[in-house]
Formats: C-alpha cells, structure tokens, sequence
C-alpha cells in the first residue's frame, strides 16, 4: 500500500474535483453524524476550496488551502481544519468512500508549499541521477525559494 | 465572498519564509495616488500591509492567471498586475528603484500555481523517463544470481528511492517538516536510515570483499569511478562479481571432494 502511495503523482488532476457534498463547519469534537449538512457545489481550484450553493453561479466562499490538515472522519466524510483555529474543522461529506479517498488525496497535495516540496525534491533527485540542475533550463535556479536547505519552518 | 481570513492572514505572517518582500507603491483604486504598503509574496499570495510591522494584512492579491507588465506612469519604476475579465481590475505598483522593479516582476510573474505545477510536472516526467530508461535498458538485472539478494542493503534502499515523491504526505498541508537535506523527505519507516551524511551525490562504496590478488579488482575499482550515479548498472556490476566470486567458491568445494 506504501508502494502504490509512492508512485502516485504529486499532481492535480488537469480537471479539479469538483461535486455535490454535505458540508458543515463544527467544533473539533463534534463528531459529523450529529451535524446537519448543507448541501454544496464544492470546487478545488489551485489551492483554494471554493463552494458554492448548489444553485448558484458565484461561490458563497473559499477556503485557502494552506497550513490546513486534512482528517478522515466517519465512512464518507473528511475534514479540514486549520492550525491557527483548531477548535473547528470543515466537515464534508462523500457520496462514497472512494469519492472521500479522492477528495482526501487531492487537497493533501493541493497545497502550494506542497508543490513547492515536490519541485524541491524532484531537482535534487534528477541532480542526483544526472549532476545537473534541472531548473537551470527555466532559469529560475538561483531563486531563493527553491534552495534546499535554506529554509526553516 | 467569504474567504477563511485568519487562515490567510496567519499564511501571510506565520514564520515560513516570504519568497519576496518589501515596500512598494500602490496606487489605489479611486484615486490616482500612491500608498506606500509593505508587500510580503507568499506563493501565490501577494499580501500587503500598512505597515511592515503590521499584524495583519490589509489585501491580499491572488496572482493566478495574471500577467505582469510594466507600464507607463508619470510614477518611476511602475509596473502593472492585470487580470482578464471584464470586471477585473489591474493593479499599479511602483517600486522604489530599477532593481526592485525588475526583481518584483520577475518574482511576480513567476508566482502562479500554474507555473509552478508545470515546472513540477515537467521535473516529474524527466525523472520518470529517466527510471523507466535505466530499468529497460539493463535487462540483465533481473537475472542477477540470487546470491545477490545478500549484498548491502544500501544500494536496494538507493534503487527503492528512485522513484515519484515523498512517501508520507505530512500531517499539515504546508507546515511538514523543511528539512530539505536529500533524503529526509521520506517517511520514518521508509528507507531514510541510509548512508548518512548524504548532502552530496557520491560514488556508491565498492563492496566490501576485495580479492587483492584478482585482476578484477583493480578494473571494478575503475568502472566504479565511471558512471557511479547508475544504479541499475552498480547493481549488475556487483552481481557479476558476486557470481564470479560464488562460481570460484562451488570450485573450491569440488576440489575438496
């Protein structure tokens, strides 16, 4: 199971997952089942969560993405919750477990400092196997923010 | 349209590092008149502050599908971020010298998830060209001798690292652990106890049995300094000396007999 994680792409989906969920917004003990879910158009985009009422054009609101952790909670439902707000998380729930596996998997990886890790290892990996910089053909080697071990969190 | 503020503001001040920052111009929306506004760009994320000391942002400016321009201002040094759309507006920044224009524009223009993703999927595909490359094109390890499987593991964890990503996605998105010494990004329980010290890519140790009298150790010390950084062709360089050296041990045995 460790090996299929491995080779599975760090990246989005071309098309973002997008789909009909129950969502709610509850303290972090509340467990999901006594919630009452309001139904919402709930769309990835980059690295924010926009959601929509399901009628509606324009998102009632998104959620950044970032420094957030993901959990699985019951059968079908995930949730998100910040780190400067740990008393709530954002509950949504799945039409199925696989949906919820998905959903899960694409916004842990949604994150910009995540691509951000992805792009630093592969460099170092492709270094490693060839001795050159493969971001010298972009241009952008000498950035600061893709240096290893330059950063601290 | 709500946005999770203090997710965002926390973003914008939280300790990791800025990939820019520093004061510029902005000219605002109604008026033509520039406000000084400490810019701090985080990802994607150009926020601004009143202050430099400020607590919180006072915007933020989400640089997706954007262009960076420079533009013409009676303001020296202006430059534009613009967005398609109808309702969309542009921004006019001015920095304070030629350098800092050019080095916001180009760290700007940069800034996209787009861009980044597609640097990271042209990266992800090279180097999955270069595993499926090295696998086709050494067919004799998968007949490498089963006395092989007893060699140091320190060249199997290697062959196992190769491929994709980090193994364990952290606990929070953006908040794991920026060691980026190479080879820490795998889990605990993956293969991350390998040789230490592995700051720089280094010829593999030749293996430890050397017969000082075989001719083949003088030429295995050679074709080890030649084209270290293969591993499938390590991996059937030592199967081959393992084979040789077990093929003289089964004589041994029947000579004894």
């Amino acid at each position: 199971e460790q090996k299929s994680d491995r080779r599975q792409s760090c990246l989005l989906p071309l098309v973002a997952p997008a789909g009909v969920h129950g969502a709610a917004l509850l303290p972090t003990s509340t467990p999901v089942f006594f919630a009452v879910l309001k139904k919402r158009l709930v769309k990835l985009v980059v690295n924010f969560l926009f959601y929509f009422r399901t009628d509606e054009a324009e998102p009632i609101g998104a959620l950044l993405l970032e420094h957030c952790r993901i959990t699985k909670e019951e059968e079908n439902v995930f949730s998100i919750s910040f780190i400067e707000e740990p008393e709530r998380k954002y509950c949504f729930e799945c039409d199925s477990e696989e949906q919820c596996q998905e959903w899960i998997e694409a916004l842990k990886r949604a994150s910009y400092e995540f691509m951000r890790r992805s792009l630093i290892f592969y460099r170092n990996e492709i270094q490693k196997i060839t001795g050159k910089d493969p971001l010298e053909q972009y241009g952008i080697s000498e950035e600061a923010r893709f240096q290893l071990g330059t950063r601290k969190q | 349209m709500k946005l999770n503020e203090r997710s965002l503001a926390f973003y914008a001040t939280c300790d990791s590092p800025a990939d820019n920052a520093g004061f510029l111009y902005k000219r605002g929306e109604r008026h033509t008149a520039y406000h000084r506004r400490w810019f701090v760009l985080k990802g994607n994320m150009l926020f601004y502050f009143e202050e430099r000391e400020s607590r919180e942002p006072v915007g933020v400016i989400v640089l997706e599908g954007c262009t960076v321009e420079l533009c013409d201002s009676a303001e020296a040094f202006a430059f534009a971020i613009r967005f398609g759309g109808a309702k969309s507006r542009t921004y006019v920044l001015a920095a304070e010298s030629q350098a800092a224009m050019e080095s916001w524009v180009k760290s700007l223009s940069r800034a996209s998830f787009d861009y980044l993703r597609l640097v990271v999927r042209e990266l992800e595909k090279q180097l999955e060209e270069m595993r499926l490359g090295t696998a086709s094109g050494c067919g004799g390890c998968q007949g490498a001798p089963s006395s092989w499987k007893q060699k140091p593991s320190g060249l199997e964890q290697s062959l196992e690292r190769l491929p994709a990503l980090p193994g364990v996605l952290p606990k929070e998105n953006g908040c794991a652990v920026w060691n980026n010494a190479p080879g820490v990004e795998q889990s605990p329980n993956t293969c991350s106890g390998g040789p230490s010290g592995e700051g720089n890519p280094r010829p593999l140790p030749l293996p430890p049995r050397r017969r000082a009298s075989s001719s083949e150790a003088g030429s295995s010390r050679a074709a080890a300094g030649e084209s270290p950084s293969t591993f499938c062709w390590l991996h059937e360089r030592y199967g081959r000396e393992v084979a040789q050296l077990r093929q003289d041990w089964l004589e041994r045995q029947r000579d004894h007999q």
